[in-house]
């Protein structure tokens, strides 16, 4: 039996090797992925963002806990920072997921950025494949903690959860973009903490000065882009755009997870009614084909550029004889794998 | 593009509240380049067990201060063997009695760390394993 059919067999340990593989890019990864793929496509991708300290393992640990209770089962893919320096890592989502052990209907994954910086990792959109083929019903993505401009978990995710915790910020941090911007489902977590209304506030504030209707972006050739909301295309209208609900938990009594859970299943519900989801996933597969040609020409280049000859280029650069931008018309004039 | 990052697992099994030591692990092998998955206090066999095989990881540390070692390294080893896990490397660090060593290796432990001992010293002993492994 290959890996993959083990994968889809149920074997556990089939699919840990298998996320391994994919993380490394190891010689095998492309023929798993190739095996895999045609059984993707059936999971619901929930992305969890913030910041730091917010809560995000404690409200994934819950989300999952309750989809159980509804008979789901539960992937959590749970990316933590690599240092830049050693390129080592400390991954410790799964101290706030303690309550999920012994479950066999979950698997978390811990996994680090390894120099990716928009919150994710490289081989994020991968590992989930792989795990979207074993046929988990809910793949909940953690993300790093999250400043304002880490927003690749919306390229990857159908819906984003973007979690705030109360007194972090005035209301124009509110207004600032990036994170808040993709934002499906606006939770305060942290509920019993008094400053807690005014957060809310700030954030039905914040939601209320935004034009009315789908504040989702899509990425179109690594741009996050708005949907338009004009009704043309199939683009959904005002009238049936969804609304950002924002919503209090603490994640660590439970209160208030079962309905941000209902708000997921709705977002769901609504993206399909809506055929957004439809759009977003060929922009998602847009992106990803995007993304992997330029990996694969990169590394096509790299290898036909020999060390010296970039040696030379970073030297002649250093003199300031040549501009980055004419080292790099020369070394793909010579070598470029295009001809 | 192949990048190959040794994983280690960092556990504390048992009840004692000691993991002064197991930061100071897992700090170490995070400055040695390797990904460390930091699982918390008060683990059960079976917790660490299927949080090694979830993350596929290379090497399990354990860490015990509470004079248990005897009643959990075993348990655990077993547990290791039972989940197809025998790849795994396992070290043990904490206060192990010299004459406890040999048992616990001879349950399958390959290396047992005591007080004072070396940060690069540790890091040497996964690495050099690894390396052979491979």
């Amino acid at each position: 039996m290959t890996l993959a059919e083990e994968v889809l067999g149920g074997s556990r340990r089939a699919l840990a090797r298998a996320i391994t593989a994919v993380e490394n890019q190891a010689a095998s990864a492309p023929e798993v992925l190739a095996a895999l793929f045609s059984h993707t496509g059936h999971a619901h991708l929930l992305g969890v963002t913030g910041a730091p300290g917010t809560g995000k393992s404690s409200l994934v640990n819950q989300l999952a806990l309750d989809a159980r209770k509804a008979g789901k089962t539960v992937a959590v893919l749970a990316v933590d920072p690599t240092s830049p320096f050693t390129g080592g890592a400390i991954l410790g989502d799964r101290i706030r997921m303690r309550e999920l052990a012994g479950d066999s209907g979950v698997f978390i994954r811990s996994m680090a950025t390894r120099g990716s910086l928009g919150g994710l990792a490289r081989a994020t959109a991968d590992v989930v494949k792989v795990l979207d083929a074993a046929g988990f019903d809910y793949i909940m993505i953690e993300t790093v903690g999250a400043g304002q401009s880490e927003v690749d978990i919306a390229r990857h995710a159908q819906t984003t959860i973007v979690v705030e915790a109360p007194g972090m910020g005035d209301d124009v941090q509110a207004i600032k973009a990036g994170i808040l911007e993709i934002a499906d489902i606006l939770v305060v977590n942290k509920a019993d903490d008094p400053r807690a209304e005014t957060t809310v506030r700030a954030l039905r504030a914040m939601l209320d000065l935004a034009h009315p209707g789908d504040a989702h972006a899509v990425s179109h050739h690594g741009m996050l882009m708005r949907v338009v909301l004009n009704g043309q295309d199939g683009a959904p209208t005002e009238a049936n755009a969804w609304r950002v609900p924002v919503m209090t938990t603490n994640a660590l009594s439970g209160e208030g997870v079962p309905e941000v859970l209902t708000q997921v299943v709705n977002h769901r519900q609504h993206l399909r009614d809506t055929g957004e989801m439809a759009r977003r996933e060929m922009a998602r597969i847009i992106n990803e084909v995007d993304a992997a040609l330029r990996d694969r020409l990169m590394a096509d280049l790299l290898d036909r550029i020999p060390n010296s000859e970039l040696e030379t280029m970073v030297a002649r650069i250093a003199r300031r004889e040549l501009a980055p931008q004419q080292a790099v018309s020369v070394l793909v004039a010579a070598y470029s794998p295009i001809t | 593009m192949s990048e190959r990052k040794i994983r280690v697992l960092v556990a504390k099994p048992g009840l004692d509240g000691h993991d002064r030591g197991a930061k100071v692990i897992a700090r170490a092998l995070r400055d040695a380049g390797m990904e460390v998955i930091y699982t918390g206090l008060r683990q059960t066999p079976d917790m660490i067990i299927e949080a090694a095989l979830q993350e596929d990881v290379d090497v399990i540390g354990l860490s015990i201060l509470s004079g248990a070692h005897m009643a959990l390294a075993p348990v655990i080893m077993e547990k290791v063997h039972a989940a197809g896990l025998d790849d795994v490397m396992v070290i043990l660090g904490g206060i192990i009695p010299d004459e406890d060593i040999p048992i616990l290796k001879e349950a399958g432990v390959s290396e047992v760390f005591g007080p004072g001992s070396n940060t690069n010293h540790i890091v040497k002993v996964i690495q050099d394993s690894i390396r052979a492994r491979e």
